[in-house]
């Protein structure tokens, strides 16, 4: 009896031990302090989840950048997982939240880590770490040439910030450009100006589309043409608000988008998709296959893609029999207004998740802060039309000897080395959106408006004012849009439910139940020993 | 009486055996009402609505309330990429098991498919037999059998580079759980096979063997026909000969 008795309590201690347990993984962590020393007796192991364009000498840069860290550090060892999504990395470090999975560091987008931040104490804040005169930007510990906070781009280092607070250091940057084969252009009676408007491009588009008597486009003489091939719809939706100075979101997480302006932008679409000028990426495919084939005028896509661009491209998805000789022109992408463009401003950032053990957190840092060495920065841009995050790498006599070796070889392939100087150019014409727990959401709902549209036209549907209400209410409602939003784990988060205070204090009381139990047993058995 | 009831059974026995004369003389292949043809839905403008009938012939793993079919009639395939599907009806859709699908019909890099698609079951079952296409590999005729479930015997595993069998990824930029992608040599020409992970996991019989193969290996093939900017099928079976 008494043994039954006390396999009870422990069955009654251990049900109460596994929700506290659960709550271990994303609640259970201290606030990260910088230890004094980074311990030289302990080895550290450091996830590290990393995303590559599908780019085996990214992949290769990566590594490099691991070994060369590790024979500075031979006591910490960084382990590397490649993905070729942002969205599977997110997917994953959702996924690992609960359990404190979490790798180490991340390659992450400022949106993530707005959902990352409803775990508290998840993500590591940097600002004061960035800061600490030993091992922060620039700090006297440190065995590698890292950048000073002030030579960090101040623009993209304040994308990292939410709600004030930096949480992650920007990696690499791109924005999107327009490729346009210009000889095409040409051929149809055009010239083509430094800055595009969306005029422009829709008119000449629509030119493009005439057929000779066999159904052969006269701009190429194939049978197939797609003038205009939009990459990323949720950009294209979101630079068009932004120039047209339309609501799109604000920094309370507040959804915007559904207003006069959208619908404006979207009538625009369902025009030329109807008479097939326009279609984007899900619905036809990669813009470069279509560029290089000869088979599409204006391809717009990040300047991250650049190498896959042009009839020269060093990467190619079509076989080289269907390549087609054009000249490529590298321009910012449309503008309504051509004396004030905008473009926005996107490519990784990474963040460092917080752990038990601060001097693992601080490992994790040293390797985070060595992805912005002039080494790595550099390396990486030129695989593809990437910019580097630093002021001290755009200065560097390496850097400047590569833009200025544009059209050499491969490695110094043209159109890419033009994509990069874009966003060099344009860095004050940069923008991003507000990023809140949802972004990520409203971002994906930007796109599907121009997506649902574009697929409606082309099965024949009516796209009036009915469609466009039917529209807004679907993509709504599919994102999740209409429910609140919290802006960050700063946000008051109101008084405990009803049913956790419940929890509470079941949970008390069985502790309190089990501590009697116990405590009784205990007596009696001193008792009887007496 | 005996005589009688033995006529009986006689009649009532032919009786049956004609019911069942006529049930087997429906054709499963026949159209319903509204339902395109094979050579219907090929013809159909891009982005137009269509609606067909086919037999599951393989899926990809089912996620998020989708899924992704390669299905087929006698007459060709069908690509159903990321239809409307329950966890519960993709548990249905074994080969063989035929569908009425209605979706916009589009053309993906080239791979002739039906997107956006909400499917119906419907009564009859048909598993296509393997197509051999070795003598068509780098014919104009092979995309006439886009997505149909197809063969290759007794090709040669080429040196997809540093005289690796296999990459991970097209280009080896991938790990082990990505997609595989080799080249096999035949009649002179090399063609392109890929291990898609959503169709054959890591793990499965094929993933694995595909990540044994040596350069000059000889092997058999089966798999579905994809197209991507030119054939690259997605394989379901491999064997070493």
């Amino acid at each position: 009896m008494k043994r039954a008795k006390r396999l009870f309590a422990a069955v009654l201690c251990a049900l109460c031990l596994i929700p506290l347990a659960g709550c271990h993984g994303s609640r259970g962590y201290e606030p990260f302090v910088m230890p004094e020393t980074l311990d030289s007796s302990r080895s550290f192991e450091i996830s590290f989840w990393a995303k590559n364009d599908t780019n085996k000498t990214q992949t290769e840069i990566y590594q490099k950048a691991i070994d060369d860290f590790e024979a500075l550090y031979p006591n910490i060892h960084v382990n590397v997982r490649f993905y070729t999504d942002y969205g599977k990395i997110y997917n994953d470090v959702i996924t690992n939240i609960p359990t404190g999975t979490t790798p180490n560091v991340c390659i992450t987008y400022p949106d993530h880590i707005a959902t990352y931040l409803m775990a508290p104490l998840c993500v590591v804040p940097l600002d004061e770490v960035m800061d600490d005169a030993r091992f922060g930007l620039g700090g006297s510990e440190l065995r590698f040439d890292s950048p000073t906070r002030e030579e960090i781009v101040p623009q993209f280092l304040s994308e990292c910030a939410i709600g004030g607070v930096t949480y992650a250091l920007p990696f690499m940057r791109s924005t999107e450009a327009c490729y346009v084969n210009r000889t095409m252009l040409e051929k149809l009676g055009y010239e083509l100006p430094d800055i595009l408007t969306w005029d422009f491009v829709w008119e000449v588009s629509e030119a493009a589309m005439a057929k000779d008597a066999d159904g052969l486009f006269l701009a190429n003489g194939q049978k197939v043409l797609i003038p205009f091939i939009y990459k990323s719809t949720d950009n294209m939706m979101i630079q068009m608000l932004r120039q047209k100075n339309a609501p799109y979101s604000d920094e309370e997480g507040d959804v915007l988008i559904f207003n006069e302006e959208t619908r404006t932008i979207l009538r625009t679409v369902a025009e030329h998709a109807k008479t097939r000028a326009f279609s984007t990426f899900k619905i036809s495919s990669y813009p470069a296959n279509f560029l290089n084939a000869g088979q599409c005028l204006f391809a717009i896509d990040s300047t991250a893609g650049a190498t896959w661009m042009g009839s020269e491209a060093p990467l190619l998805d079509i076989s080289a029999d269907k390549v087609v000789q054009f000249e490529t022109a590298v321009r910012p992408v449309p503008q309504f207004d051509p004396e004030h463009p905008q473009m926005i401003s996107q490519g990784p950032s990474v963040c460092v998740f917080n752990k038990r053990d601060p001097q693992e957190v601080l490992a994790a840092w040293l390797f985070t802060q060595y992805l912005l060495t002039n080494e790595v920065q550099i390396a990486y841009s030129g695989t593809e039309g990437y910019l580097p995050v630093t002021t001290k790498a755009h200065e560097s006599a390496e850097y400047r000897d590569y833009l200025a070796r544009a059209g050499e070889d491969e490695a110094h392939y043209d159109v890419k080395i033009e994509a990069s100087k874009l966003l060099l150019e344009n860095t004050a014409n940069t923008f991003t959106t507000p990023v809140f727990n949802g972004s990520t959401s409203l971002r994906n709902a930007a796109g599907q408006l121009i997506e649902e549209t574009a697929k409606s036209v082309r099965r024949g549907d009516r796209t009036d004012e009915e469609y466009f209400d039917k529209l807004f209410h679907s993509v709504t409602s599919l994102y999740r849009l209409n429910q609140r939003i919290v802006s960050s784990e700063r946000s008051e988060l109101g008084p405990l439910p009803a049913a956790a205070k419940a929890l509470l204090v079941t949970l008390g009381a069985v502790w309190l139940g089990i501590a009697v139990y116990v405590g009784r047993d205990l007596l009696k058995e001193k008792r009887k020993k007496r | 009486m005996k005589k009688f009831l033995a006529l009986l059974l006689a009649v009532m026995m032919v009786l049956s055996l004609a019911a069942c004369g006529k049930a087997a003389e429906k054709d499963i292949f026949a159209k319903g009402e509204g339902v395109m043809t094979h050579e219907q839905f090929i013809a159909a403008e891009e982005g137009s609505r269509v609606t067909v009938e086919a037999f599951v012939q393989g899926h990809q793993s089912w996620w998020d309330n989708k899924i992704t079919v390669y299905a087929q009639d006698k007459d060709g395939g069908y690509f159903f990429y990321d239809m409307a599907c329950s966890e519960a009806d993709a548990a249905k859709l074994v080969p063989g098991t035929k569908i009425k699908v209605t979706g916009d019909k589009g053309v993906w890099a080239g791979q002739i498919e039906v997107m956006d698609a909400t499917f119906e079951f419907e009564d009859g079952s048909w598993v296509a037999p393997a197509l051999d296409i070795a003598k068509l590999l780098g014919t104009p005729e092979l995309e006439s059998h886009m997505t149909e479930f197809v063969s290759v015997s007794g090709a040669k595993i080429a040196d997809k580079g540093n005289g690796a069998a296999f990459f991970y990824n097209w280009d080896g930029s991938g790990a082990d759980g990505d997609d595989l992608y080799f080249d096999i040599e035949i009649n002179g020409g090399t063609y392109t096979f890929v291990v898609r992970r959503y169709l054959t996991a890591p793990g499965s019989e094929v993933y694995e063997a595909v990540k044994n193969l040596k350069v000059g290996d000889t092997v058999d093939i089966e798999g579905f026909l994809y197209w991507y900017e030119g054939p690259q099928p997605h394989i379901s079976s491999i064997t070493v000969k």
